[in-house]
């Protein structure tokens, strides 16, 4: 049925891009203070609270070994966050989308402005948060300027198929399965806090699955000057294909929820 | 018609799995013209809407809008329509003015042209002084406004108005066919569905009537009245009395006599002459309203049922 392909144009989708960042003007300054405040506590906390009691990690001081994961588990929450409850809200009760589709904007459109937005938020997030760690001493490596290019594939490959998922449900009570059975194991058996190979072998490969684990070890790799453990290829293919497949599925579910 | 139909229809169908939405229309909406759809809820007026605004596929039939095909070319005709939906989706975190602004941009206008278009068009839509509030605590009149100006945006050839009064206070009904008429008045070709016949008869110049997804009768307002009904209408209520039960003894008066469930109807030329013949047989209806005939007369008559129940 889809005979109307979904067709990508710069201009529909930066004039989507541009209502996101209008929208976010309003509610920048409480974002950015919360994207500096939660961080923080959380380097706090377990970094240096729990850190103490944990000594090292394979050589590294704790704090310096949970920050690149604590870095890439910001961008991941972000994205998930940004692109469940706002999206069904504009299918749903804004009906923002409706509004667009409208117009000359296609679906396409819709799911790369929106994208694009949820790339800048995480790179402002991860820009307060490296300026921060840094101050604490905890980069060990000039290639830690990598990072950001690693979190925004983190974001996208999370952010996509999250959109693709608010697109095809009608209730936000989805979202709490999304939290708990994904959002939720991902951050704690992720590689954030602790070693994946700490874990039992038969559920290893399940961490494996996750972009959070892939985007955690190439931000370790780079903050720490270490190799990762497996290549970097390897790890950045994995981020890209799941990004691919997700922006795949976002583009059909907004296709099928915006056309009859 | 001289001039090539911005909208063209031939046998037009919309299917939703078995249920048949649109059974097969022909339309054509000439340049100018005020075309509108009438009809019951569940008639097939949105979805033939919603195929005209290229949201929806026809499944079958012809459908040609400003001579291109929904199909292959539905981003190039979105971009000269301008549509006012029946549901509200202005953005409500947006102010008035940034809600035509953000919108024009879908269009690839750019952002002082859109401030330009945004004051001329609140302006229009007699909200000049709102431009900076919230879209929450605008009353439904103004919002249904805003959403009209932001379908003008584009500058639109055609605007598609679906239900554009449906739910509005009479005072703000009144004032938004007043701005409809002045669009009208500037030529714009309007587009609406409405199931309220005086918006039909204020509003456009040709209608169609539709009823279970086909056409039952077309024509201007005048013409559908002269056909199918009579110029004069007498209501007659009897109190508690059935009136199923009167018909008989008021057969003959006028050219037809319908009795409703609370009411009889009598279709005539002269409704003084006809209730002049009601009281001569010895009936004493507890009230007589003698009226001109309306839509909502022609639509019963096709239909053999109220168009708003």
């Amino acid at each position: 049925m889809a005979v109307l392909a979904t067709r990508v144009t710069s201009r529909s989708t930066l004039a989507v891009l541009e209502r996101a960042l209008t929208l976010y003007r309003r509610l920048w300054r409480t974002s950015v203070l919360s994207s500096f405040v939660l961080p923080v506590m959380f380097l706090v906390s377990i970094g240096v609270g729990v850190g103490g009691h944990v000594g090292q990690v394979g050589g590294t001081d704790y704090l310096s070994w949970i920050v690149p994961g604590v870095l890439a588990s910001t961008a991941f929450q972000m994205a998930v966050g940004e692109c469940t409850y706002p999206v069904l809200g504009d299918f749903k009760w804004v009906r923002a989308y409706h509004a667009m589709r409208a117009t000359p904007v296609e679906p396409g459109d819709m799911v790369c402005g929106w994208l694009l937005y949820i790339l800048i938020r995480v790179e402002i997030s991860v820009a307060v948060f490296l300026v921060i760690t840094a101050s604490f001493g905890t980069l060990h490596s000039p290639l830690a300027l990598l990072t950001p290019l690693v979190c925004a594939l983190v974001a996208l490959a999370v952010a996509a198929p999250t959109m693709a998922f608010a697109a095809s449900v009608d209730q936000d009570s989805y979202f709490a399965l999304l939290f708990r059975f994904v959002l939720i194991p991902s951050t704690l058996f992720g590689g954030v806090f602790f070693p994946v190979d700490r874990l039992p072998a038969l559920i290893r490969p399940l961490a494996w699955l996750s972009p959070l684990w892939h985007g955690a070890e190439l931000n370790r790799a780079a903050t720490l000057g270490t190799a990762p453990p497996w290549p970097v290829a390897a790890h950045a293919g994995y981020l890209l294909v799941f990004a691919g497949a997700g922006i795949a599925w976002a583009f059909h579910a907004f296709r099928k929820r915006l056309q009859d | 018609m001289s001039e090539q139909p911005l909208i063209r229809a031939r046998g037009l169908v919309k299917r939703f799995g078995d249920f048949t939405a649109v059974d097969g229309i022909d339309i054509d909406v000439a340049p100018g013209e005020a075309f509108g759809f009438l009809g019951p809820n569940g008639a097939g007026k949105s979805s033939t809407m919603r195929m005209i605004g290229c949201v929806s596929l026809p499944t079958a039939g012809e459908l040609r809008i400003l001579g291109m095909d929904p199909a292959r070319e539905g981003a190039a005709i979105r971009g000269r329509l301008g549509v006012c939906p029946q549901l509200d989706n202005l953005d409500p975190d947006l102010n008035v003015r940034e809600n035509l602004t953000t919108y024009a941009r879908y269009f690839g206008i750019s952002r002082p042209e859109a401030r330009r278009r945004a004051r001329e068009l609140l302006e229009f839509v007699q909200l000049a002084d709102r431009a900076g509030s919230k879209v929450e605590p605008l009353s439904g009149g103004m919002k249904r406004r805003l959403t009209i100006a932001r379908a003008m945006v584009n500058d639109p050839d055609i605007v598609l108005l679906d239900e554009p009064t449906t739910g509005l206070d009479p005072q703000a009904r009144h004032l938004l066919w007043e701005r409809l008429f002045q669009l009208k008045r500037r030529g714009t070709t309007l587009v609406l569905t409405t199931h309220y016949m005086d918006e039909a008869e204020q509003l456009c110049d040709r209608l169609v009537v539709m009823d279970g997804g086909r056409i039952v009768a077309q024509g201007s307002p005048r013409s559908l009245i002269a056909a199918h009904s009579t110029p004069e209408v007498v209501e007659l209520r009897f109190g508690d009395e059935r009136p199923a039960g009167l018909a008989g003894k008021l057969a003959g008066i006028g050219e037809r006599v319908d009795p409703l469930p609370d009411r009889v109807l009598v279709y005539a030329a002269d409704g003084d002459a006809a209730t002049a013949e009601v009281h001569r047989r010895g009936l004493t209806p507890s009230s007589v309203l003698v009226r001109r005939s309306t839509l909502e007369d022609v639509f019963l008559h096709l239909t053999g049922r109220t168009l708003v129940d």
